[in-house]
């Protein structure tokens, strides 16, 4: 196992160089200076102890939806529908926290562990329906998407109206954001919330269920080979649906870090681009949870630096993600680095 | 009654049309073993092409610029699925990631150069479609007012393709070969067919077919460029498999998807339909989807290749 993840470690670092070489090449073509672009992208991620925080603080939920996509993906999902479980993992978070008037601890909780809730019994449907019916979770999955844009788009206006704008919901209060002082302060004045701590512990909690426990066993086995873990005795059917749930159950959680956290509202007519970045981050990080931290990490800088770049030079803030969507080419066609790698090898003599 | 059906027709048919070239596309893409979920990237690539060509050339010739940006579209897009399908054929890379990668480079590399071009990173073009009356046809009653009053000149276009795509696909040599690629492609290497041409084929011409369902969006419909075509590209995957991987069933689903959302669309403003809740008549197509996976799931006519990288050592 050691050595095959420092192999995909190793692949995925050829990727991301590759990825920004691409950027380079892209700023020269259009008339840009690729250093000055670069210099301010990485130092509007990283300048000061403000800017760190916001840099983890966008990575937050990159970690969670990186996590949903990798956990499905080692039971052999793809689970495109992370936008939809954050969208309705946030919208029942912030209907708790517009609802109720509760101490910020209990409030917290429940806000939390709804938004865990929503986003599970999001995904049990794609699950359900490819453990039962054989649908195609990448098609349900993306339908799912849209029933999720729609229905948020008919409930924050008919419920939880914004002040102003029919097109977002009303502002959380500070004893329902995940925002507290002591996390504001000390990264002086950034949007760096509670969900970082609970991306954190995610990160941990999944790490051990699929390498010390049973079930993470029984998940992996599903993944490698569907018919050898039926004919083992594992329930596949279960085991996919469970897949699916947790994925659910996480990307729901980082719709609560994203909208009660690092915003304060839910707005309507957007599926959030965080749930497709996951599939980039689950696949840059190997699937593997740290891989997936380590990935959500750098795309969060990417994503914060965006901003100062577009501010101090005239390169477009879509940069970004154009970087990180050759990236995940890279990534699909690592075949293609590993074999020129080992042609590299064999010439300048070493071992095969 | 009758008022509505002919006030709605229109725009149900403008929302069919690119929905189901796009399709079609799809179409050759997994017919011939290649799982195309980047028909959506592949629109936004071809919605871009468009603009930027119609938007330089519509002040020298305003009449047929239009039709040059349709034909840039329907290459360039062609030429953007070669990354598709260099990875998933000649790398056997998994097909479902190097589409979605397709999607985001599309959507992000398009936004930025349009930022680039403009600042803002909206493109608007001055001569949309003119809307024209079919002559003769369109004095047949009822039909006529339905099916040749105000058309785009694309719907006929696209009902052309319609038409030889599916020629092309059952009654030729070359559409009982990129079909067998899709069934059982190493019986289909040992008949002497070139599985990996196939399926380069195959991959482009639904490049193509997506990318001018794109510039269809653009000139009959939208008039600008935004960087996104709003998951047009996935619901023509859906239809593709509404559809069960047939032409004329394909026609049906989008058919379906174009009234479904049209109607959601205009409830608003029908007393009949404005007691329905919006959500359902915004959610209606998708659970409908969801539900004819189901019923489908058994007797699915995908085929079986699909998704497979072929190769050749298998065999």
């Amino acid at each position: 196992m050691k050595t095959r993840y420092s192999k995909e470690y190793v692949l995925a670092l050829v990727a991301v160089i590759l990825g920004l070489l691409a950027g380079a090449i892209l700023m020269v073509i259009t008339k840009n200076n690729p250093v000055e672009g670069y210099l301010f992208l990485f130092k509007g991620g990283l300048m000061n102890v403000e800017r760190v925080g916001n840099t983890l603080a966008t990575a937050t939920p990159l970690v969670l939806t990186g996590l949903s996509v990798a956990f499905a993906f080692r039971t052999g999902l793809f689970n495109i529908g992370a936008a939809g479980q954050m969208l309705i993992g946030g919208l029942a978070a912030t209907a708790v926290g517009l609802t109720f008037d509760w101490p910020k601890p209990v409030l917290l909780t429940v806000m939390i562990i709804a938004s865990i809730l929503g986003g599970g019994i999001w995904a049990i449907i794609p699950g359900w329906l490819k453990a039962r019916f054989n649908v195609h979770e990448v098609v349900s999955t993306i339908m799912m998407n849209w029933i999720a844009y729609w229905t948020v788009y008919y409930v924050v206006p008919g419920y939880f109206k914004g002040e102003y704008l029919e097109t977002e919901s009303r502002k959380i209060s500070q004893a329902a954001s995940l925002k507290v002082n002591w996390l504001t302060n000390l990264f002086e004045g950034s949007y760096i919330n509670l969900g970082v701590i609970l991306a954190l512990l995610s990160v941990v909690i999944v790490a051990f269920i699929l390498d010390k426990t049973t079930l993470g066993y029984e998940l992996k086995a599903v993944g490698f080979n569907r018919h050898a873990a039926q004919y083992a005795g594992i329930h596949v059917n279960r085991n996919i649906i469970l897949s699916m749930t947790i994925a659910g159950a996480l990307a729901g959680l980082g719709g609560a870090t994203f909208y009660v956290g690092y915003a304060s509202n839910i707005q309507i007519g957007i599926l959030p681009s965080q749930g497709f970045d996951g599939i980039a981050v689950s696949l840059l990080g190997a699937n593997s949870p740290w891989g997936v931290l380590g990935a959500a990490t750098f795309f969060g800088l990417l994503h914060t630096g965006k901003g100062f770049m577009n501010a101090m030079t005239k390169i477009p803030p879509e940069i970004a993600d154009t970087i990180i969507a050759t990236i995940i080419y890279f990534s699909a066609t690592s075949i293609l680095i590993e074999r020129s790698w080992d042609r590299l090898k064999r010439r300048t003599g070493g071992v095969r | 009654m009758w008022e509505l059906i002919v006030q709605v027709f229109p725009y149900a048919i403008a929302f069919t049309i690119p929905l189901l070239i796009t399709a079609l596309g799809g179409l050759f893409s997994e017919r011939s073993g290649v799982v195309n979920i980047g028909l959506e990237g592949l629109m936004v690539a071809g919605m871009f092409t468009g603009v930027l060509v119609i938007s330089r050339f519509e002040v020298l010739f305003p009449g047929t610029a239009v039709w040059i940006g349709l034909a840039a579209a329907f290459i360039i897009s062609a030429l953007f699925s070669l990354l598709h399908a260099f990875a998933c054929i000649s790398l056997n890379a998994n097909q479902v990631i190097s589409g979605t990668a397709l999607n985001m480079i599309a959507g992000a590399l398009t936004t930025y150069l349009a930022r680039n071009i403009t600042g803002s990173g909206n493109i608007q073009i001055v001569h949309s479609l003119v809307r024209q009356d079919i002559p003769v046809l369109s004095g047949i009653p009822i039909l006529g007012k339905l099916l040749f009053t105000q058309t785009y000149a694309t719907t006929w276009l696209v009902l052309l393709i319609l038409f030889v795509s599916w020629f092309l696909l059952y009654k030729t040599a070359f559409g009982l070969r990129l079909r067998a690629c899709g069934e059982h492609p190493h019986a289909a290497d040992a008949a002497g067919i070139n599985v990996y041409r196939m399926r380069y084929i195959a991959v482009m011409i639904s490049g193509a077919y997506a990318g001018l369902g794109g510039a269809i969006i653009l000139v009959a419909i939208s008039g600008e460029f935004n960087g996104t075509v709003g998951g047009l590209g996935f619901l023509a995957l859906a239809s593709l498999i509404f559809g069960q991987w047939k032409p004329l069933g394909i026609l049906g689903a989008t058919l379906f998807f174009g009234f479904a959302s049209t109607i959601a669309n205009v409830s608003q403003v029908i007393p009949a339909m404005a007691k329905i809740p919006g959500i359902l008549l915004k959610t209606f197509p998708y659970i409908v989807t969801l539900i004819a996976l189901v019923l489908f799931s058994k007797s699915s006519q995908a085929p079986r290749a699909a998704g497979e990288p072929y190769d050749k050592g298998k065999r």
